[in-house]
């Protein structure tokens, strides 16, 4: 009696034994490492490796791994005053074109890797860090389109020469176009339904005269709302990559909202200066009378009314002073595909101010090329050679403005252009979508507001990360003892599938990479506090027979039989909250309902499975006349 | 130690004082969230919450002082922890916009130690200011920050109370399904009973409603519930057993017989919660002190409360069986 087959205890270790590799990781700590990845002007390649390494050779500083990866490379030093001294060497040698951020990489050996087994993914209360949840504002988008539209409309109409008496746009109504007679209104309407597709036209009367009552259609809202949440993470993207934070987090929460985390970040508010910042494109023709003589530029002999700016791939390109029109002017700019020849291209549209510079400007310039370019305003403090901070008389750190320039496109004019063109001659579809992001970045965006921030400050999270493992610590090794005092020998085996159904569950939080949150680690420690329950639940089963006089092996094999269902049922019901739990949850709270899921599942299968496979080993199978419980 | 001897204590007998006495938290817990109400967090109202860690003690007065200065009249400042721990909370305003009221508050605390951030020690994590124009560890450390829009904070209390009701309602299912609509009903009004009086002790000594109480409400709903289903589980097994026994003397046994694992499990869950108290720090306070109130009324409650319901309405063997049968899972003759 009470003998487990074979078979179940092969199930036991095949559970136990990736549970222990996979909460392995854990224990291996961190090492101090540098992230250098490239921002938007540049590439990481073989050469920019070679350029890091030799760098790093010639000062004397010694890294122990290098690793080149798709975000960029990671290099590993031995302690922080390595790593401290190599950043402001690797950031000298790069310059502006890379981001370089301190990081702590988990020190686990590189076979732990191959299979995928890391350590748990701390949330930011435990590591320090800004979270910012943004919303980005439809209605205001929807309603600049509207704006924009409307002088599009009198333009429109100027164009092809009807007469209208007004056109306005409302927040209830949307678009009134009011016309002098009914025939004019017929006209209008053609024009509204070939050039002005996002509109729904209605013929309405509006105080005797005849007119059209215009509305955004659905279709159009809805790629209002999807283009101006994505164009505002782009944007967000392409800025916090020169926060210079390690694993930043941009994602979009629900229809209109965006996540932000930043890990390591304390200094908020130069976080939300960054990420509030607008970039602009200015729109210029290339001096091509000069452009031959792009030497002399770059030795200091700029020619009068053109300046030097470079391009993506930073090479020189001579631009004549003066902007022909700015990217406030571009409507919308999306890839495709050209059917003629199957080549990549971006598709603009412009605006009717726009559209009419365009047209003038274009046509004088066939053959010639009109530059695009991108235009952000950043401001630092400035340090001095030695990286300290310099301040002015009364101790203020001194800012430094400086304009980020860069031509991102200059394509040659072709033919007279009007409002709507497209850039061809891109390698990939992919660069097509690049660059339609980076040229919609200026246009009407949706104005964005920060709706939530959790900021931990990093000094916190650290002491958070202690109070979490004390309190786990103590609180175990309070139940351990108890278990031990009060069952005996059964209690070392509830104790063995505690201590197992903690490891399984750092296991499986490191295996998902779930977030591990200072709620979450509450949930742990609950469910190290209720693991016991379902052994509780057994052993007083098994007392309980023993004392109405039934022989030791048959009490054990009623205990384990007779609690299973009220286990089950009980868990279950736990695990109806827990669920609840996530499924309401923001961040803290989805933390504590992962934790406890996890635990419920995985101390089932340690507090009835393992136990009785080691309840089994011990009295299985024998005579046995007293039981020590 | 020896294993707890076997228990005849007449509980269900004594149902109408346990039901007096928790009418009595009942009554007192709705008067006080009448007339008191909850203080809610930020995470339901909406504002800033600004922790600073100072590096010597500090008065109240001159950080609200400060405050007051930078026009934050309405800045509520206490300690938190130590007189070095210093929290202030500020709520909505319409004239500033939300995310900048942080940034504001630590400017003006670092303008009053006449500092400046610059940077951020990257091996002791500690902010570096200039003052005096020299680099040294900031007199105010930014310890946490918290704001809460409008939007979000309105979502959240609905989102809240949505919740607790949907766990409410999926255990009623599950407990209808699993025994029978009586039993459902006494662990639902167990529930409610531990949640009321729970929110109750809130109102009462005015401890923060936070989101994470709100957690740690949720998880006392299970943890109670797991409670009151051992003890159900039992009647059902007895009933089944016993044919002509009362209902009362079978729930009684029952009661008795699941009293040690219930007392041992508490205890256990209990003593882990005491450490969460102690060591989890002042983040998790409430949340610990919500789970540990949430525990001992809840054992309360699935002795005292949820059985004596299913008495009251009118449980008999029969019901029991029939569910049984339906189900299908086991053979009805006992």
């Amino acid at each position: 009696m009470n003998k487990y087959p074979l078979w179940k205890y092969l199930i036991i270790l095949a559970v136990i034994i990736p549970g222990f590799l996979y909460a392995l990781p854990n224990l291996f700590g961190e090492d101090p490492a540098l992230q250098v990845s490239a921002t938007r002007a540049a590439v990481i390649d073989q050469g920019t490796e070679q350029q890091l390494v030799s760098a790093l050779n010639d000062n004397g500083i010694a890294f122990s791994k290098l690793q080149r990866q798709e975000e960029g490379i990671q290099l590993r030093f031995k302690d922080t005053d390595d790593q401290l001294k190599a950043k402001a060497i690797v950031e000298n040698e790069l310059g502006d074109k890379y981001t370089v951020a301190l990081n702590l990489l988990p020190a686990t050996p590189a076979w732990m890797d191959a299979i995928d087994a890391r350590p748990m993914y701390l949330g930011l209360d435990l590591r320090g860090g800004v979270h910012f949840l943004m919303e980005v504002d439809i209605d205001g988008a929807i309603s600049n389109t509207e704006k924009r539209l409307v002088s599009d409309l009198r333009s429109g109409m100027r164009e092809k020469k009807i007469r209208y008496l007004s056109v306005t746009s409302s927040k209830t109504s949307g678009i009134l176009v009011v016309f002098p007679d009914l025939e004019r209104r017929a006209q209008g309407l053609i024009t509204v339904e070939d050039d002005f597709t996002s509109l729904s036209a209605k013929e309405i009367e509006s105080d005797g005269k005849p007119a059209l009552q215009l509305q955004l259609t659905e279709v159009a809202k809805r790629e209002i709302k999807d283009s101006s949440v994505k164009q505002n993470m782009t944007a967000l993207r392409n800025r916090i990559n020169e926060l210079g934070v390690a694993e930043p987090i941009v994602q979009q929460q629900g229809d209109n909202r965006i996540v932000v985390q930043l890990p390591g970040i304390q200094d908020t508010a130069r976080a939300k200066e960054i990420i509030g910042r607008t970039a602009t494109l200015e729109i210029m023709m290339v001096d091509e009378k000069n452009s031959t003589n792009v030497q002399a530029a770059l030795e200091g002999r700029v020619p009068v009314g053109s300046r030097l700016y470079r391009d993506r791939r930073n090479a020189p390109i001579l631009l004549k002073k003066g902007i022909i029109y700015s990217g406030n002017n571009i409507v919308d700019a999306s890839a495709g595909i050209d059917s003629r020849n199957g080549s990549s291209v971006v598709h603009i549209t412009l605006d009717a101010r726009g559209a009419s510079i365009n047209q003038r400007i274009t046509g004088d310039n066939i053959g010639n090329r009109m530059a695009v370019v991108y235009v952000e305003q950043k401001s630092a403090v400035k340090k001095d050679e030695q990286g300290n901070v310099v301040t002015d008389e009364s101790g203020k750190p001194i800012k430094v403005k400086s304009r980020i320039e860069e031509v991102i496109t200059a394509p040659v004019i072709r033919d007279q252009l009007g409002k709507r063109f497209q850039i061809e001659g891109l390698d990939s579809i992919k660069e097509a979508r690049d660059l339609s992001l980076l040229l919609r970045a200026g246009a009407l965006a949706a104005p964005i507001e920060i709706v939530e921030e959790r900021t931990i400050g990093p000094s916190l999270g650290k002491e958070n990360i202690r109070t979490g493992f004390l309190s786990v610590m103590y609180g175990l090794v309070a139940i351990l003892i108890f278990m031990v005092f009060y069952y005996k020998v059964f209690g070392i085996v509830a104790d063995i599938a505690l201590i197992l159904n903690l490891v399984l569950m750092v296991a499986v939080l490191s295996l998902f990479q779930a977030t591990l949150t200072l709620p979450g680690v509450a949930g742990i420690l609950l469910t190290v506090g209720m693991a016991v329950d379902a052994n509780v639940l057994i052993f007083e089963r098994i007392r309980e027979e023993l004392r109405n006089g039934v022989t030791p092996q048959a009490a054990i094999h009623a205990g384990y039989d007779k609690a299973l269902s009220t286990i089950v049922d009980a868990n279950v019901t736990t695990l109806i909250a827990a669920i609840v739990l996530f499924n309401f949850g923001t961040g803290p709270i989805k933390g504590f309902a992962i934790t406890l899921s996890i635990g419920i599942l995985t101390s089932m299968f340690t507090a009835i499975m393992v136990s009785r496979g080691i309840v089994n080993k011990i009295y299985g199978g024998r005579q046995i006349k007293k039981l020590a419980i | 130690m020896a294993s707890m001897k076997n228990f005849h204590i007449n509980f269900l007998g004594k149902r109408k004082i346990a039901m007096v006495f928790s009418l009595i938290l009942i009554v007192i817990s709705l008067a006080s969230l009448a007339t008191r109400g909850l203080t809610f967090g930020i995470d339901f109202t909406g504002g800033t919450l600004v922790e600073v860690a100072y590096q010597d003690t500090v008065a109240i007065d001159d950080v609200r002082k400060t405050l007051s200065t930078a026009g934050f009249d309405d800045a509520v400042v206490q300690y938190f922890g130590t007189a070095k721990d210093v929290m202030i909370r500020v709520p909505l305003k319409e004239d500033i916009k939300g995310a900048q009221i942080s940034e504001k508050i630590m400017l003006s605390l670092h303008e009053s130690s006449s500092e400046f951030v610059t940077d951020t020690d990257p091996i002791s994590k500690e902010q570096t200011c200039s003052a005096n124009g020299q680099q040294q560890v900031c007199n105010v450390q930014m310890q946490r920050v918290e704001f809460v829009g409008p939007q979000v904070g309105d979502e959240l209390a609905t989102q809240g109370g949505l919740a607790m009701l949907y766990a409410l309602f999926g255990i009623l299912a599950y407990v209808a399904f699993r025994f029978e609509w009586r039993f459902a009903v006494g662990s639902v009004v167990a529930l409610v009973h531990d949640v009321l009086i729970t929110i109750g002790v809130f109102s009462v000594f005015q401890l923060e409603f936070t989101l994470t109480v709100l957690a740690a409400l949720l998880a006392v709903i299970g943890y109670s519930l797991n409670d009151t289903i051992v003890v159900f589980d039992r009647i059902r097994e007895n009933f089944r057993k016993m044919r002509k026994e009362t209902p009362e003397v079978i729930m009684n046994l029952s009661i008795n017989q699941t009293l040690p694992r219930t007392i041992l499990t508490s205890l256990t869950t209990l003593l882990v919660l005491v450490s969460l108290f102690i060591f989890g720090g002042d983040f998790i306070h409430n949340f610990s002190i919500a789970l540990i109130l949430g525990v001992v009324v809840g054992t309360y409650s699935s002795i005292f409360i949820a059985s004596p319901t299913v008495l009251m309405l009118g449980v008999s063997r029969e019901n029991l069986l029939k569910v049984k049968t339906e189900g299908g899972e086991e053979n009805a003759t006992p």
